[in-house]
C-alpha cells in the first residue's frame, strides 16, 4: 500500500468527536449510509464532496470520545487518504492506523486552508502544501505502526501474522 | 526505579521488569469486555475472514447492553448474533439483559488489582475502580486481542489528582468530573489519571466508578483508583476472593507523576455541562432557570443503584414538574431489583418518573428516550456531543443524578442543594 498521500484538505477545528463521524442514529444502516452523514453537523458539504485521496485536517484532539471503529471506517469509506492533526483522540489514533489510513501530528505553524492541495509521505514524515509552497518534516510513525499501516491495516497485518505462525508449523 | 501503579500492571504484563513512559510495549490481556455493540458482529465477520477463533473463551466477557431490548429488526439480529457468538465460541461468562458491561464487571467481582483489562468500548476505563488498568479500544483492535491475547500499548504517563476534605450536600464523583472535564481538559491521549487522596479513599466504590468511566471524557488512556481495604470487601461482597497481594498494587511513593493537581473537596459545587460537550461545565447556577423537556437517568456512569437513591432523595414527596418527562434507565437488573426492593423505586414512581428498561437506550441514540428536534433535555449520562441522544437541534446538558432530578421536578435546571435541606 502506498504510504504517500495527495489531495485536497479538509480543514476541521478542535475537538471533533466520533458521534460526528458516525452518528449513532446511523448505526444500525449500512456503511454507504453511514458515511453519507460522516460530519454532516460541522460541514454538510463534506461526504458528498470530499474525493479519494483527500487529507481530513483537524486541531486539537481530532476523533475524541467513542470508541466506535465507524469514525474511522466512514472516513476510509469515503476515500480520506490520511488524517492530519494537532493532536488526536487516543481510540481513533489506532482506529485509523487499523484501517490504513495514516494519522500524522502536524505542527502548530503549519498553515493548511480548506481546498489546498498536499503530498503526505507518511513513511518520512513530509508534509507539503503545494498551494501554498510550504513544506514540514513531521514525525513518521514508529516503526510497528507504519509496518501495520504498510499492509493496508490490522486485517491484512493479522492474515500476515497467521500465515508466518503457519508457516512455522504452529 | 521507582514506578506508578500504571507501569507496574503494564510491567507485568509485558513481562518485563519496568516499563518506561513512552516506550512501546506488547501485552498479555488478563479480560477481555465484548459488548454488542463493538463485539461479535463486527468481530465474528473477521475471525471468518482469518479463519481464526478465540484465543482464551475463558478471559473473555461478553455482554448485551447497547441494542437491548430489541426495538427493531436490526437490533434484534444483533442480539440474535451476539448469543450465537458465544455458544460458537464457549463463553461462560455471557451476561445477557442484565445490565450495562461496565457496570456488570463490578456487580460481579470481574476486576481484580493489578489486572490488566481491555473493552471494546471508550468506557471500559471504569473497570479502574478496582485498581486494574483497563483501557477501551475500537472493535478492529479487540479483534486482534480476540485472535492473540495481546495488544500494543505505549506506556503512558501518569497524572495524579487529588482530593481531600468532605463533600458538600448535593455533589457527587459526576461533579468532580464534569469540573476536571474543563480544568484538566478534554485532549489528554498518552496520560492515565490516579485518583487519590482522603475524600477519594471514602468514596464509594460506585462513585470511584464514576471517576475512572468519565476519564474517558479527559480524554485519558484510562483512570485508576488503587485498591484499599474498601476494594477487597466489595469483592468479597460479590463473592469472589482477592489475592493475597492485591494491596500491593499501588504506585511507588517516590513515583514520577507527569502532574499532580490537588482540589478541596468542600469548594466543589453541583456542576452542568452545557451543549455540545462534557467540558464546557460550571456551576449549575450559570445555566439554573434553563427549561427542559427531558431529564434522563441512564447509562453505565449515572444510573447505577447509587444514582437511583441519589434520585430518590431529591424526589421523595415531590413530582416531576408538568411538561417535563422523567426518564429513568437503571444502569443494570440488579440495581432494578436493589431499588425496588429498598423503596427507591417507589419514591421515584410516585414522583411521576417513567421507567425504562435495562441498558444503553437514550445516551447513544440506540433505544428508548431520544430527542426531538429543538429540545433540550438534563442527563446524567457522560457525554452531551451534538446528536448524541437523537436530533441534531436537540441540547443536552449534564449534570449528576442529584441535579438532573432536582430539574425535573422544577422543569428547569435547578440547583439540587434547594431540594436536600
Ligand atoms: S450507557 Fe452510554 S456511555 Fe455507557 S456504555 Fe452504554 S452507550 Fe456507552
Amino acid at each position: 500500500m502506498s504510504l504517500v498521500i495527495s489531495g485536497r484538505a479538509w480543514v476541521f477545528g478542535d475537538n471533533v468527536n466520533t458521534d460526528a463521524m458516525a452518528p449513532g442514529l446511523y448505526f444500525k444502516s449500512s456503511m454507504d449510509e453511514m458515511a453519507r452523514h460522516c460530519l454532516e453537523t460541522l460541514d454538510p458539504a463534506f461526504a458528498g464532496s470530499v474525493q479519494a485521496g483527500d487529507v481530513v485536517v483537524g486541531g486539537l484532539n481530532f476523533g475524541m470520545g467513542s470508541a466506535r471503529e465507524q469514525a474511522a471506517m466512514a472516513l476510509q469509506h469515503l476515500g480520506v487518504g490520511a488524517v492530519l492533526a494537532r493532536s488526536f483522540g487516543r481510540i481513533f489514533y489506532r482506529n485509523a492506523l487499523n484501517f490504513g489510513i495514516p494519522a500524522l501530528l502536524l505542527p502548530a505553524d503549519m498553515e493548511i486552508q480548506a481546498g489546498d492541495r498536499l503530498r503526505i509521505d507518511a513513511a518520512t514524515g513530509e508534509i507539503s502544501n503545494q498551494s501554498r509552497g510550504d513544506d514540514a518534516q513531521v514525525a513518521s510513525l514508529p516503526p510497528h505502526l507504519l509496518r501495520l499501516v504498510a499492509a493496508g491495516g490490522l486485517m491484512p497485518y493479522l492474515k500476515n501474522r497467521l500465515a508466518e505462525e503457519a508457516g512455522h508449523g504452529k | 526505579m521507582a514506578q506508578t501503579l500504571t507501569q507496574k500492571i503494564l510491567s507485568r504484563a509485558s513481562g518485563q521488569a519496568s516499563a518506561a513512559p513512552g516506550e512501546i510495549i506488547t501485552c498479555q490481556v488478563d479480560l477481555c469486555l465484548l459488548l454488542d455493540s463493538g463485539g461479535p458482529r463486527r468481530i465474528w465477520p473477521r475471525l471468518k475472514e482469518l479463519g481464526a477463533g478465540v484465543w482464551d473463551p475463558d478471559k473473555v466477557v461478553l455482554v448485551t447492553d447497547h441494542f437491548t431490548p430489541a426495538v427493531d429488526a436490526q437490533s434484534a439480529e444483533i442480539l440474535r448474533l451476539t448469543r450465537d457468538f458465544a455458544r460458537e465460541f464457549g463463553i461462560q461468562r455471557f451476561f445477557d439483559m442484565q445490565g450495562i458491561g461496565h457496570v456488570l464487571l463490578a456487580e460481579q467481582g470481574l476486576l481484580e488489582p493489578g489486572m490488566f483489562a481491555v473493552g471494546g468500548d471508550s468506557h471500559s476505563s471504569m473497570g479502574g475502580a478496582f485498581g486494574c488498568l483497563m483501557m477501551g479500544f475500537g472493535a478492529i483492535e479487540m479483534t486482534g486481542v480476540a485472535v492473540t491475547g495481546e495488544i500494543w500499548i505505549q506506556v503512558p504517563q501518569t497524572v495524579r489528582i487529588d482530593w481531600s476534605g468532605e463533600f458538600g450536600a448535593g455533589t457527587s464523583a459526576k461533579d468532580i468530573m464534569l469540573k476536571l472535564c474543563r480544568e484538566v481538559g478534554t485532549d489528554n491521549a498518552g496520560r492515565v489519571m490516579e485518583f487519590g487522596g482522603d475524600s477519594i479513599a471514602r468514596m464509594s466504590m460506585a462513585e470511584r466508578g464514576v471517576l475512572c468511566n468519565m476519564a474517558a471524557e479527559l480524554g485519558a488512556e484510562t483512570g485508576v483508583v488503587p485498591a484499599d481495604e474498601q476494594t477487597l470487601v466489595a469483592l468479597r461482597v460479590a463473592g469472589q476472593q482477592p489475592a493475597a497481594d492485591a494491596l500491593e498494587w499501588c504506585s511507588d511513593a517516590d513515583a514520577d507523576y507527569a502532574a499532580v493537581h490537588q482540589f478541596e473537596a468542600a469548594d466543589l459545587e453541583p456542576q452542568v455541562a452545557a451543549p455540545h460537550s462534557p467540558a464546557n461545565s460550571g456551576p449549575v447556577s450559570t445555566h439554573a432557570g434553563t427549561v427542559i423537556n427531558q431529564a434522563y437517568i441512564g447509562a453505565c456512569v449515572g444510573a447505577k443503584l447509587e444514582d437511583l437513591q441519589m434520585v430518590a432523595q431529591v424526589l421523595r414527596g415531590r413530582r416531576v414538574a408538568a411538561d417535563t418527562r422523567l426518564l429513568v434507565a437503571p444502569a443494570s437488573q440488579r440495581a432494578y431489583r436493589e431499588a425496588a426492593a429498598d423503596g427507591t423505586l417507589e419514591i421515584i414512581s410516585a414522583a411521576g418518573a417513567y421507567l425504562l428498561p435495562t441498558g444503553c437506550g437514550a445516551c447513544a441514540a440506540l433505544g428508548a428516550g431520544i430527542l426531538a428536534e429543538n429540545e433540550v433535555c438534563i442527563s446524567s449520562t457522560n457525554r452531551n456531543f451534538q446528536g448524541r441522544m437523537g436530533a441534531n437541534s436537540a441540547e443536552v446538558y449534564l449534570g449528576s443524578p442529584y441535579t438532573v432530578a432536582a430539574s425535573a421536578v422544577a422543569g428547569r435546571i435547578t440547583d439540587p442543594r434547594e431540594m436536600l435541606t
